[in-house]
């Protein structure tokens, strides 16, 4: 199996060569050109030249169809299932078992069934509807539908983004179920820990093109991945923490907060340049608590003050006024409006200080909004261009515009860096350090243990909607966070 | 692809102002054929392609500075209705009630009692009952959709069968004529040679305008049906804002019914039906997204003035309605698909 590559339009020159039975993976930076290579191979789009090698011979893939018959199957980032339908009929969607047009349920049910338990998931009924599945059933609701189909290629778009630990393991277990009966997968993931568990050999691109192939992974160092991914090397990816001075006025405090059936009793406080960290598991609460404490979920119980001033629950409005800014987990459906230009994006907490008896003041928006823009390097640093077309650090970065613009004194991060690429990382982080150098005061919420703890200074860790401990963060590591999970999980 | 940030994001972040690069902005050309503008382009070349159809069809019958007015009067009322849904649509919503309601106003507005008042004391009377009906219905709808959390297509499809009936009591299924003359008067003149009703269009237009491009009140509508859950987070009260959008399209039905009491001298329940279809028609055909996020006045215009234009090229020919209505519905589709051709266009144009 082998498959080349030359100037597909965000392509200029990629060259990969997938064998049966291995994990391929394919590293680059957020717009290196991964997704365009998961289209090319799928068939969304069309290489301008070049060609796709399968089983030795030069293969068109014309549109989705024409891949699937090939035996390329495709897991999209975003997943590609229909929440209204059942297990069944989401696996079989458009190859319906059918005679005469009508549906055959039980032998759908049956082979659907046999699919969910060669995936380790025999748990997950056929009949069940995939909208009241997790983000990871889901996904292993998709991978039955790959193999439904009979692929001999699978390709995995930054699969383990949705999941949390847990799922991880299980999602590598089933890659590795698949590898041994010889199905190729490429693997596309930003986690460089990832790549090292599961996959065999490596691909780096950059800007399109293909800076290194088939670096097998066991003995390619990190190093030499990230110097390929970025063009230079990285070290030193979480500032220093500078510690609190003891006489950092508390901002935010949280006294008692609690929100029926999803988490309670959770009290902290913030005080001014500090960063608290809140580390968990997917669907351990961590999100929610943020959400209450803004105000964007009406608390059940407890209380939280700003300054000493008790906010009322469930208003974003006061939240806000009072000096708070959420930047949420899903950048895309809760952050942006991705059709509207970088500058109403970043004005849209504070468009109403420049207007004048309700007319807006546009002039003075894009000022402010590219003042933010060069102070922030976001890039390419054009107010006018719709928010769409940013990378998603860069997303990340207009969504610190706009609360930096808006003066926000308390800043609510969650999940800052998912789908940032490596190089930007760093720079979010530091980033982040820099205001609360100024005094903000920060709330991080991660999925990645290491990331919490390296930028904090202080770190809850909450399991089952309960803050189980509360520690400073250089005297907790990996392994005991970990642990606490696991244990809190259990309880 | 449009990630450049390899190099720029390593060299370290400065503390404040970094160098700027170069922007890549697209050329003031490129930039007006991709915004609303060059949404808008189609639109008046299939308006002007009509208007060649009817002066070599009709003649002088048509191109005169005559039968122009008499497509613009044919526009303005359901133009002005239109401008309120662009405000509904473009903040991801939908009125379906907006021509019964223009129905129910007329109705109200000439009941017996208040054309009285109205004679006793100023023809404004008159005025200000249709637009409170207006506005008044289209709070109902507001805070149904917005504190109900009814969808907004149940919401204002119950406006639209409740206000016909309600109207058809009122009105005891009678047609009311308009006796108050101040009311005629004022309504049915003209102003430097143009009816008065094209210039409530016209003000409609261009308040419409300015609201939706100009104002806070348009960023907000913009940013809810652009991103709902993105503008409720950033601070902006989503609620309250939904329900004025209503209010505002309530209150266009209510113009639109002093227009139609001046028109037709009559108020009757049968007044505006279907209307709400040619408003939506108008507002789709003209660029505003169904889904929210995007709307245009000038789209919407054109949109309203290509139907009145076909309509009245089609009676010039003495052709009938129902071909008329087909090729209404023909335009509808080729509109929306030489929409998303230049939309999608102007979005590959973009690096």
């Amino acid at each position: 199996m082998r498959k080349a590559f030359a100037g597909v339009r965000a392509l200029d020159g990629v060259e990969l060569t997938v064998l049966p039975g291995e994990v391929h993976c394919v590293l680059g930076q957020n717009g290196a050109g991964k997704s365009t290579l998961i289209k090319t191979l799928s068939g969304v789009n069309q290489p301008d030249s070049g060609e796709i090698l399968w089983n030795g011979e030069s293969v068109s893939v014309a549109d989705p169809v024409a891949a699937i018959q090939l035996g390329i199957a495709t897991m999209y980032q975003e997943l590609d299932v229909v929440d209204g339908l059942t297990v069944a009929e989401n696996i079989f969607l458009g190859h319906e078992h059918a005679r005469a047009g009508v549906t055959e349920r039980r032998r759908s049910a049956k082979e659907a069934a046999a699919l969910m338990a060669r995936l380790g998931h025999p748990q997950i009924s056929p009949s069940r509807e995939v909208g009241s599945l997790s983000a990871a059933n889901k996904q292993i609701v998709s991978m039955a539908r790959a193999l439904s189909h009979d692929a001999k290629l699978i390709v995995m778009d930054e699969p383990s983004a949705v999941l949390d630990s847990e799922e991880v393991k299980n999602l590598f277990r089933v890659v590795r179920e698949l590898t041994a009966a010889g199905i190729a997968v490429i693997y596309i993931s930003h986690r460089l820990e990832e790549i090292r568990e599961i996959g065999d050999r490596i691909t780096v691109i950059k800007d399109g093109r293909t800076m290194a192939t088939n670096l097998p992974v066991a003995t390619t160092p990190t190093a030499e991945l990230i110097t390929l991914m970025t063009g230079r090397a990285v070290e030193n990816v979480f500032p220093p923490a500078p510690g609190v001075p003891a006489e950092a006025p508390v901002v935010l405090s949280v006294q008692g907060l609690g929100l029926a059936g999803v988490f309670s009793d959770v009290s902290f406080e913030v005080r001014a340049g500090e960063i608290v960290g809140l580390a968990g598991l997917v669907g351990s609460g961590r999100s929610e608590i943020v959400e209450t404490l803004y105000g964007a979920r009406k608390a059940t119980a407890g209380t939280v003050e700003v300054d000493g001033r008790r906010l009322p629950p469930g208003s974003v409005r006061a939240g806000v006024h009072a000096g708070m800014g959420l930047s949420p987990e899903e950048r895309k459906s809760q952050g942006l409006i991705l059709d509207e230009p970088v500058y109403r994006n970043v004005t849209l907490a504070s468009f109403g200080r420049w207007a004048k008896l309700g007319m807006l003041d546009e002039r003075a928006e894009r000022r402010v909004a590219r003042e933010q823009l060069d102070a922030l390097e976001l890039r390419p640093a054009d107010p006018d261009r719709p928010a769409r077309t940013l990378s998603g650090g860069n997303q990340q970065k207009l969504l610190l515009a706009r609360w930096l613009v808006h003066g926000t004194r308390i800043l609510l991060l969650d999940e800052p860096t998912r789908g940032v690429d490596v190089g930007a990382r760093a720079e979010i982080y530091a980033l982040i350090r820099r205001l609360a150098e100024k005094g903000t005061a920060i709330v991080v919420i991660s999925s990645e243990i290491d990331e919490v703890l390296g930028l904090s200074d202080r770190v809850l860790v909450v399991a089952e909607g309960r803050v189980i401990h509360t520690s400073n963060a250089d005297d907790i590591d990996e392994h005991r966070v970990l642990d606490l999970v696991m244990k809190g999980t259990a309880a | 692809m449009s990630e450049q940030n390899s190099a720029a994001t390593l060299a370290g972040p400065a503390p404040t102002g970094g160098q700027t690069p170069p922007d890549k902005t697209p050329s003031a050309i490129g930039r007006m054929l991709g915004g609303s503008a060059g949404r808008s382009l189609g639109l008046v070349i299939a308006l002007l392609a009509l208007f060649v159809v009817g002066t070599v069809t009709a003649g002088d019958r048509f191109a005169s500075f005559e039968n122009v007015l008499t497509i613009i009067r044919f526009a303005s009322i359901i133009g002005v209705i239109s401008i309120g849904m662009t405000f509904v649509i473009t903040a991801g919503g939908i009125d379906l009630s907006v021509g019964s309601v223009m129905g129910l106003a007329t109705v109200v507005a000439t009941l017996s009692w208040v054309q009285d008042f109205a004679t006793s004391t100023s023809w404004i009377v008159m005025v200000i009952v249709a637009l409170a009906v207006g506005a008044g219905a289209g709070l109902i709808n507001g805070i149904v959709i917005a504190y109900g959390n009814v969808v907004a297509f149940i919401a204002t499809l119950a406006m639209l069968v409740a206000a016909r009936g309600l109207a058809e009591v009122l009105a005891n299924r009678t047609t009311q004529i308009v006796k108050e003359q101040g009311f005629l008067s004022a309504m049915r003149g003209d102003l430097i040679g143009v009816p008065i009703l094209i210039w409530i269009f016209v003000v409609v237009v261009v308040a419409g305008w300015f609201l939706l491009n100009r104002t806070t009140f348009g960023r907000r509508t913009v940013a809810i049906g652009g991103n709902l859950e993105a503008a409720r987070l950033a601070g902006i009260k989503v609620k309250r804002h939904i329900m004025y959008v209503y209010v505002l399209a309530g209150l266009t039905a209510g113009i639109a019914a002093v227009m139609m009491l001046a028109r037709t001298t009559a108020g009757t329940s049968t007044h505006g039906t279907l209307y709400e279809l040619d408003a939506i028609a108008a507002v789709v055909v003209g660029g505003t997204l169904l889904v929210g996020g995007r709307g245009t006045i000038m789209g919407t215009v054109l949109g309203v003035l290509i139907f009145s234009t076909l309509t009245n090229v089609f009676t010039q020919n003495n052709l009938s309605t129902s071909v008329q209505a087909i090729a209404k519905g023909a335009i509808i589709v080729a509109a929306v698909m030489l929409q998303q051709r230049l939309a999608n266009r102007s979005r590959a144009r973009k690096p």
